[in-house]
């Protein structure tokens, strides 16, 4: 158990997660993690199988700020939007400042042509630290999206 | 003609490419009859995919499900998914493991050679019903494919006719394929993409050197592949299959890189981690990128070290499902598989030089519309389909048409 300050800290960070990816304030995407961190989508088939590669992977900020780059001015894709629900997030305490958080979610793409698919469900394992220093705010040393079956219509460009 | 096609190819040959056969469904229906139930091999799964003596996995040929297993003997086997009472899929899941396989429907049963060897009731109940006295297993065995194994690569045919895979392959592309596939391999991850295009478009695409420094991006401003590098063009003999290669090191300045606007050629971004592009030249010949296809509908890739297979599955004339399969060495360090986590980053369906095929093929696509009885251009390096020593050429595309004309008959 937490604290409920705890639990809502949580589903605050995780509400502006979401938000600078929604709000294309992708820029942003990097700044809710630690320097050092670890970041992955994964198919949850994969991580049950103790597979390690999925779709994308970053051991440091600088390898998501360098995908927001890339996704800014090298990559080439559709204008495309994402809106983000997540919810049921249960979160325990792991000692240390650290909290580990697991969450559903379920993102929507909307195309430039107007076209909205169900793109992607599945789940979010977070370790949360609250010792962050400057802001205050706590940071994620690691995000894992495990997405539900292992199908990606298309592509995947923004993160999930 | 050997087919039956209302299809006239231009008088150009090679060099065109009618935009009716990525949307017909007359064309979509002769390719599963001439290609993949004809004498081309399909790759089925990796050798170590099947481990085991009873383990047998889902796979397809062309959009044919099909199953390959290993048989308690040892021995691989492959033969149609479907029961030959009624027809439903036997395996509806990715695989599994014993030593006869059960139809759900009526519990019609089959080794692992796809002999029938059991059928409910045969003699009926209480003896009434059951089947009649003439009625034979052996006369249903399911649908057999040959099935040889290459390298740890299991490929499958439906044809008699078909040659050896070795002599399929020829000697150049087994090289190259022996070259990557050099000792036991471990898988390290699956995942697909579902591309909205026909199933030529996105092979084309494979087969296309000219687009791969100008829609990739990220090859360029990274230098990871670059026309200006050293590096070349195999196509075999039948044209189908293609090996296209470059050394990353040997960049050497380009006016037409740096000259022209390309909107490819950047200089001016840095990746704020570029432990991404750190490498081991780990076949020790200096080749960074190696692509490989295999008619119709193979690809093995060596991106750096990255490794992977791409199986390319159709699902109608205007979708296509692109199984993709991570791979690295049983004798990889810790280190090594670290690289081959982050290079996973460049390919698959979020990867940096990879995400771009998701999408143009579907501009094809949605194109095809205005395109009437026209066909596209495919002069890029000449027009013949021979091995070439620049990749500024679209040799193999003309070399995956004229497989694909002598198969189908057009």
């Amino acid at each position: 158990m937490v604290t409920t300050e705890t639990q809502l800290a949580v589903e605050r960070l995780l509400a502006r997660y979401v938000a600078s990816l929604d709000e294309d304030r992708l820029e942003e995407w990097p700044d809710h993690f630690t320097e050092k961190c670890r970041y992955q989508i994964i198919s949850s088939e994969n991580h049950r199988q103790g597979l390690p590669i999925g779709v994308f992977f970053a051991d440091s900020r600088d390898m998501l700020r360098d995908r927001v780059m890339a996704l800014r001015q090298v990559n080439v894709y559709e204008p495309q939007g994402y809106r983000h629900l997540v919810s049921s997030t249960l979160v325990s305490d792991e000692g240390g400042g650290i909290v580990a958080a697991q969450s559903n979610y379920m993102v929507v793409r909307t195309m430039h042509d107007g076209t909205a698919t169900l793109f992607s469900t599945g789940r979010y394992l977070d370790r949360i630290t609250f010792q962050t220093g400057q802001t205050g705010e706590p940071l994620f040393l690691e995000k894992l999206v495990l997405y539900d079956g292992s199908r990606i219509d298309t592509l995947l460009a923004i993160p999930l | 003609m050997r087919n039956s096609l209302a299809l006239t190819w231009p008088k150009e040959g090679l060099t065109r490419v009618p935009y009716a056969l990525y949307g017909r469904e007359d064309v979509y229906a002769e390719e599963r009859a001439s290609i993949f139930r004809g004498p081309s091999w399909s790759y089925l799964c990796l050798e170590v995919e099947l481990p085991n003596p009873g383990d047998y996995r889902a796979t397809f040929v062309g959009d044919i499900p099909v199953i390959v297993a290993r048989d308690m003997d040892g021995s691989l086997n492959a033969f149609e998914n479907r029961c030959a009472h009624r027809g439903a899929l036997l395996c509806f899941k990715r695989g599994g493991h014993g030593r006869e396989i059960s139809c759900v429907y009526h519990n019609w049963t089959y080794d692992l050679r796809g002999n029938l060897i059991g059928v409910a009731f045969e003699r009926g109940i209480d003896r009434k019903g059951g089947m009649p006295p003439d009625f034979k297993r052996e006369d249903h065995a399911l649908r057999r494919l040959r099935v040889e194994n290459f390298a740890g690569l299991v490929f499958g045919t439906f044809s008699p006719d078909a040659p050896t895979l070795a002599d399929y392959l020829g000697e150049a592309i087994a090289a190259r394929i022996r070259r990557v596939l050099c000792k036991p391999v471990a898988v390290l991850g699956y995942s697909s993409q579902m591309l909205p295009n026909n199933w030529k478009i996105y092979v084309e695409n494979n087969r296309d050197s000219y687009h791969a420094s100008l829609l990739h991006t990220f090859f360029t401003t990274f230098r990871v592949n670059r026309l200006s590098q050293e590096g070349g063009i195999i196509v075999d003999d039948s044209g189908g299959h293609h090996v296209s290669y470059s050394k990353r090191a040997t960049d050497k300045a380009s006016r037409e890189y740096d000259s022209a606007k390309l909107r490819a050629s950047r200089d001016d971004y840095r990746l704020a981690d570029p432990s991404l592009l750190d490498g081991r030249d780990e076949f020790g010949d200096g080749i960074t990128l190696q692509i490989l296809t295999v008619f119709p509908t193979f690809v093995l890739q060596q991106v750096q070290n990255s490794l992977a297979v791409r199986q390319v599955v159709p699902r109608g004339v205007g979708q296509t499902e692109l199984f993709w399969t991570h791979l690295g060495f049983t004798d990889d360090d810790a280190a090594m598989r670290a690289i081959r986590l982050k290079q996973s980053n460049l390919v698959g369906p979020g990867g940096y030089i990879s995400l771009e095929d998701g999408a143009v093929g579907g501009f094809i696509q949605r194109a095809l519309p205005a395109s009437g009885d026209e066909s596209s251009i495919v002069t890029m390096g000449g027009a013949d389909a021979r091995s070439q020593d620049t990749r500024a050429t679209e040799t193999a595309v003309r070399g995956f048409w004229k497989a694909y004309r002598g198969m189908m008959g057009v």
